[in-house]
């Protein structure tokens, strides 16, 4: 239906499709009937493409990973407004363009808050360093890490999450299945176990 | 392969369950138009239709914008169901545009031209509220209809496909209630009608991109770095 408003990658790809776009649609047909091997092999397959795509529209290096985080979510929440009559690459060309455009933004949201001036600080020598500051933090990470892993999953997740990912309680209910009351019983638990096995240490 | 993308791809397979393929937008779109055409038979049993006949065609304004509300009806439901979809363009958002047009411009046309019919009266401020009410108590079952269907698909745009949903429903209940209309359309009536229509408007966007939004929100349990 050329006449319909689509996006513009959906417009240029009607019409022609090519082997790998027909392969990639028939695994995302066998997806929506619960293939859950053809998904996987799906998602695998279009890693590389959505890598490259968001490159190019301009994604820095360092947030590639959240695009592609954000496309497979949105891949597999969106499953079934695919139309399998219709171009795969397209459908999947359009979501990565604005989940793209959406941490762009992001980006220029956290540049226009943050200020970067070098030369307020890099002409003076620092009179507060520590020396062994460096040594006493290894050890801590040391320290923390064994504390960690001695704590039960559950909690171990909620510290992972909310404190070292530093994941909102909403992205880390929607990582983990959780519940939000869950997650802070846990990360409540967690604290108080990781500081008393610490106090215990030092 | 990222370790962190092969996890998630592991549990984005694991939580894998199948789904039926939407059907066209078009057609989604009947099936509302069809429950409206039920709602609007129901409604019918208990008004006087042929007063409404009467009324609608004697003066050409007043049937000019019952048709532009009708269209804008199919064509903000149209918008909500192609919007609903990730692939789609915002520009959806204009097709209901000049069906809004037609009706707003018509309407107005019909209450500045000051043609009555005989038995018909301009409407008192009870009665406009009455319509107000109507536009509104009717829009909110048509418009939760809609959003039941509209959570099947997985917009992009939640708050402007909500909008579309609530124009759609508005402009649904605005066409019933030419049923029960007995008056000729003054300006009071047509300003409190608009107010009605940007009621539902707004509360539906508000309310609906909110469900839209939740309705993504499927837990998929990623396992931590390293878990046992």
């Amino acid at each position: 239906m050329p006449a319909r408003l689509i996006g513009p990658a959906m417009k240029h790809a009607a019409g022609r499709r090519t082997e790998s776009d027909a392969r990639r649609s028939a695994l995302m047909s066998a997806a929506q009937a619960g293939d859950r091997i053809a998904y996987e092999t799906l998602l695998r397959d279009c890693m590389s493409f959505i890598v490259g795509l968001s490159r190019r529209q301009g994604v820095p290096p360092d947030r590639i990973d959240d695009v592609v985080q954000e496309v497979l979510l949105t891949v597999h929440r969106a499953r079934a407004a695919y139309d399998p009559r219709r171009s795969f690459e397209a459908w999947l060309r359009i979501i990565v363009e604005r989940r793209a455009i959406d941490v762009l933004r992001q980006v220029r949201r956290h540049a226009g808050r943050e200020v970067h001036a070098p030369l307020v600080s890099d002409g003076y020598a620092d009179q507060t360093v520590d020396l062994s500051a460096g040594i006493e933090r290894n050890e801590n990470i040391k320290r923390i890490g064994a504390a960690m892993a001695e704590l039960p999953r559950r909690q171990r997740e909620a510290v992972h999450y909310l404190m070292l990912g530093e994941k909102s309680l909403d992205e880390a209910v929607v990582l983990t299945g959780r519940s939000k009351g869950s997650l802070k019983v846990n990360l409540h638990r967690a604290l108080k176990a990781l500081r008393l096995k610490i106090d215990r240490g030092a | 392969m990222d370790g962190s993308r092969d996890r998630l791809i592991g549990a984005l397979a694991a939580d894998l369950q199948p789904v039926r393929p939407l059907l066209p937008p078009a057609l989604r779109t009947l099936l509302w138009l069809i429950l409206v055409a039920i709602v609007a038979a129901v409604l019918a049993m208990f008004a006087d239709v042929s007063a409404t006949w009467h009324r609608l065609s004697a003066v050409s304004d007043t049937w000019l914008a019952a048709l532009g509300c009708i269209a804008t009806m199919a064509a903000a439901a149209l918008a909500a169901f192609e919007l609903s979809l990730p692939d789609r363009s915002r520009a959806w958002a204009l097709l209901p545009l000049p069906a809004a047009v037609l009706w707003v411009g018509a309407s107005g046309l019909g209450c500045m031209g000051g043609v009555l019919l005989p038995g018909t009266h301009v409407a008192a401020t009870g009665e406009t509220l009455d319509c107000l009410l109507f536009i509104v108590g009717l829009s909110a079952p048509l418009a939760a209809a809609m959003m039941l269907m509209l959570r099947r698909g997985y917009s992009l745009a939640p708050p402007l496909t909500a909008a579309m949903a609530g124009l759609a429903s508005a402009a649904a209940a605005a066409t019933l209630l030419n049923l029960f209309h007995p008056f000729a359309v003054a300006a009071a009536d047509l300003f409190v009608h608009g107010i009605a229509v940007l009621i539902v408007v707004v509360a539906v966007r508000a309310v609906g991109s909110r469900t839209l939004q939740n309705s993504f929100a499927v837990p998929v349990t990623v396992p931590p770095d390293g878990s046992n």
